[in-house]
């Protein structure tokens, strides 16, 4: 883009400078952008001084300007291709920020609500008897982990195995294309339907009224095995060839070369796709709104009886918050139970999340991989 | 895309068959068998225990008359709230995922794509308590400003909801639960443009605007509708979001500012469940067999799309 400032040898003719500014175009500055800016700041903040809209108005108005306004500008000095280029590149900028508010704002009003309702009884107690304020998330706690515990026991064998038959045993096989085709309908099962499925097999065996924690865990295998699958398949497809041809070389059964070579060394991959499957899931509300229904005290058992979760804490605290007291001005007392729940959930799946990334990095095999 | 070779074949010379190999073989077979018997058991038991609902008395149905005309206006929302989530979240999405593939410097690109993301994995609850708390209340200028100066048009045709608990409101708390997914799948399929194809187009004096036109989207044009495609999917499965946004009323309307908004079939079964009655269960199971057509075509035509295009989309 520069102009060769300094030629040491004589390689540039003088008069070669002529003939790039003959074909360089008319450029705006680098600080042009930033003029734009502040001049749509500017009058936008003006506008909205002298008309009186609130600030969002008058930071949606300089947004505006700066997106029409600099591509304009660009039109004057640089033409058309240029004021079309620099059109697209302040859209894909103006995306960008304009997504980031409403995320932004979100975790927010999480983290700040949140962590005013957070406190030691908020984590120890259970909501029986309570009325009004008080009251916290120990049963709903205790069932996520239950109920997600479940489904992960039942999700991953399960899901495992078919990632093995997948690439060990199916390759070319009709069952595998079958399996691999309804492993892509599963991904696409919506939640509420996955516990409607666990709703209805359950009332079929044990009658109209039954809720328990157990059906949650089969509604919430149904959306994890597929996850699981999907993620084990790619990691196991990764493992070399050589390393399963080495082993058979040395005499050694399929099923031992597997266990003992394949799984190992695709291990920190699989951990990582069941981590996250797991964050996918355990923030899940519909089937177990369904199916594990909802309840005040604390259930330790998956077979008998309803089990609170933390994601239905939220729902029913939202949709039935109680009263403010007589007198006071403010929100129910069931939204900063809420707010506080919500803000435990998102800590755990980004602490899962985490974990992934972390188990992905360090027991990553020694091979290459993707990406 | 798979950098290794593939396992070797199994047929080796005769090898002797242990015991332990078709143990093994066999469970990895049954697992495999347990998926379809899953799936299978899901059309089932919906289906044993939905049928009744297609003919229920008809006090069940009311204010309709019988499943069909029960079932339609919730279609009907569950649609509309997807097309309008999607409206909303496509062209953002798109833009993002640009941003992060091309236009973005590298040190944030990656921060960028890493948050995206984890906002994938925000439990939606948490989405629909937002938008119940914060966004329906703060929303008031918007839907007010709309019914002002647009309300010829029949999406804007107001009196605005005084909540704001409106299908607007629902569809933009379900469009950014979209952009994360479509913005991630998106990302990835920009990034795998040949890289000699947007050089031929720089080489050729081309601009950014006019390289990402020119090399860039037609590459990727089956990527992204398919990107799109799971994101629909999404949005017409979501419940809690909307069930928590949402004041609904089985009407048929496209008006998306005012305080009577259809139905979705999964919020419609969200908020009825605890009251059914059995004969009231099975027509929400029957409707959520509905759903499940819905959610199986659209992810059906995605697929169909990805087989279609010859360059197939790594996942």
């Amino acid at each position: 883009m520069n102009h060769p400032t300094t030629t040491t040898t004589t390689l540039v003719e003088p008069d070669a400078f002529a003939i790039t500014a003959d074909l360089t175009q008319a450029r705006l500055p680098r600080w042009a952008v930033l003029l734009v800016g502040v001049i749509a700041l500017g009058v936008a903040g003006l506008v909205t001084l002298l008309t009186g809209w609130s600030p969002t108005g008058g930071l949606v108005l300089a947004v505006v300007l700066m997106v029409a306004g600099f591509p304009l500008w660009s039109m004057v000095v640089e033409g058309r291709r240029a004021a079309a280029d620099r059109l697209a590149t302040s859209l894909v900028w103006g995306a960008f920020v304009v997504v980031l508010v409403p995320l932004v704002w979100l975790i927010w009003m999480v983290v700040s609500h949140g962590v005013s309702a957070i406190d030691a009884e908020f984590l120890t107690y259970d909501m029986r008897n309570v009325v009004g304020a008080g009251g916290g998330i120990f049963h709903a706690l205790w069932g996520t982990i239950l109920v997600t515990l479940a489904a992960t026991l039942i999700s991953v064998p399960v899901g495992l195995f078919t990632a093995i038959y997948l690439v060990e045993y199916g390759r070319g096989k009709r069952l595998a294309r079958v399996t691999t085709f309804l492993v892509d309908v599963m991904t696409g099962i919506p939640s509420i339907v996955a516990g409607l499925f666990a709703l209805a097999l359950f009332v079929l065996i044990f009658g109209p009224a039954i809720r328990v924690g157990f059906g949650g865990a089969v509604a919430l295998s149904l959306l994890m095995i597929p996850t699981v699958v999907r993620s084990a398949e790619e990691m196991l497809r990764l493992v070399p060839g050589d390393l399963r041809e080495a082993s058979y070389a040395l005499g050694i059964p399929k099923w031992r070369t597997i266990v003992k070579v394949v799984l190992p060394t695709a291990l920190g991959g699989i951990i990582t796709g069941v981590v996250l499957a797991i964050s996918r899931v355990i923030g899940e509300t519909a089937p177990l709104l369904v199916v594990a229904g909802a309840t005040d005290s604390v259930n330790f058992n998956l077979f008998e009886g309803r089990m609170m979760t933390l994601p239905v804490y939220i729902f029913s605290q939202y949709s039935s918050p109680g009263v403010v007291p007589v007198g006071t001005e403010g929100d129910p007392p069931g939204y900063a139970r809420a707010w506080g729940a919500a803000l435990v959930l998102i800590v755990i799946v980004m602490v899962l999340n985490l974990v992934a990334r972390l188990i992905g990095t360090y027991f990553a095999p020694k091979t290459e991989r993707r990406r | 895309m798979s950098v290794t070779a593939p396992p070797p074949a199994p047929r080796a010379a005769r090898a002797v068959v242990r015991p332990g190999d078709r143990i093994f073989a066999g469970i990895a077979r049954a697992a495999s068998l347990t998926i379809m018997l899953a799936l299978a058991g899901v059309f089932v038991f919906l289906a044993i225990e939905g049928l009744p609902g297609l003919s229920a008395p008809e006090n069940i149905y009311a204010p309709a008359e019988d499943f069909w005309s029960y079932v339609g206006p919730l279609v009907f929302g569950t649609i509309l709230a997807a097309v309008v989530a999607l409206v909303l979240a496509v062209p953002f999405s798109i833009g993002v995922a640009l941003f992060i593939s091309h236009y973005a410097p590298p040190r944030i690109a990656a921060p960028v794509a890493y948050v995206i993301d984890l906002l994938a994995a925000v439990p939606s609850v948490v989405f629909g308590l937002w938008g119940g708390l914060a966004l329906a209340s703060s929303i008031r200028p918007v839907t007010d400003w709309l019914y002002a100066n647009l309300d010829f048009i029949p999406f804007f045709a107001g009196p605005p909801s005084v909540t704001g608990r409106s299908m607007l409101t629902a569809g933009i708390v379900l469009a950014i639960m979209v952009v994360p997914i479509v913005t991630a799948l998106s990302r990835e399929v920009f990034a795998q443009t040949p890289r000699l194809h947007e050089e031929a187009a720089m080489a050729l004096g081309a601009t950014r605007w006019e390289t990402i036109r020119l090399a860039v989207f037609p590459y990727a044009r089956s990527g992204v509708i398919s990107a799109v495609m799971l994101g629909l999917g999404r949005a017409l499965g979501e419940t809690m979001a909307v069930a928590m946004v949402l004041s609904a009323a089985p009407v048929v309307t496209l008006n998306l500012i005012s305080d009577t908004n259809p139905a979705t079939i999964a919020q419609n079964i969200a908020s009825n469940y605890k009251e059914a009655t059995p004969d009231k269960q099975a027509v929400l199971i029957a409707t959520g067999l509905v759903l499940f057509a819905v959610t199986f075509a659209v992810n059906f035509a995605a697929r169909w799309v990805i087989a279609r295009s010859e360059r197939k989309v790594s996942r």
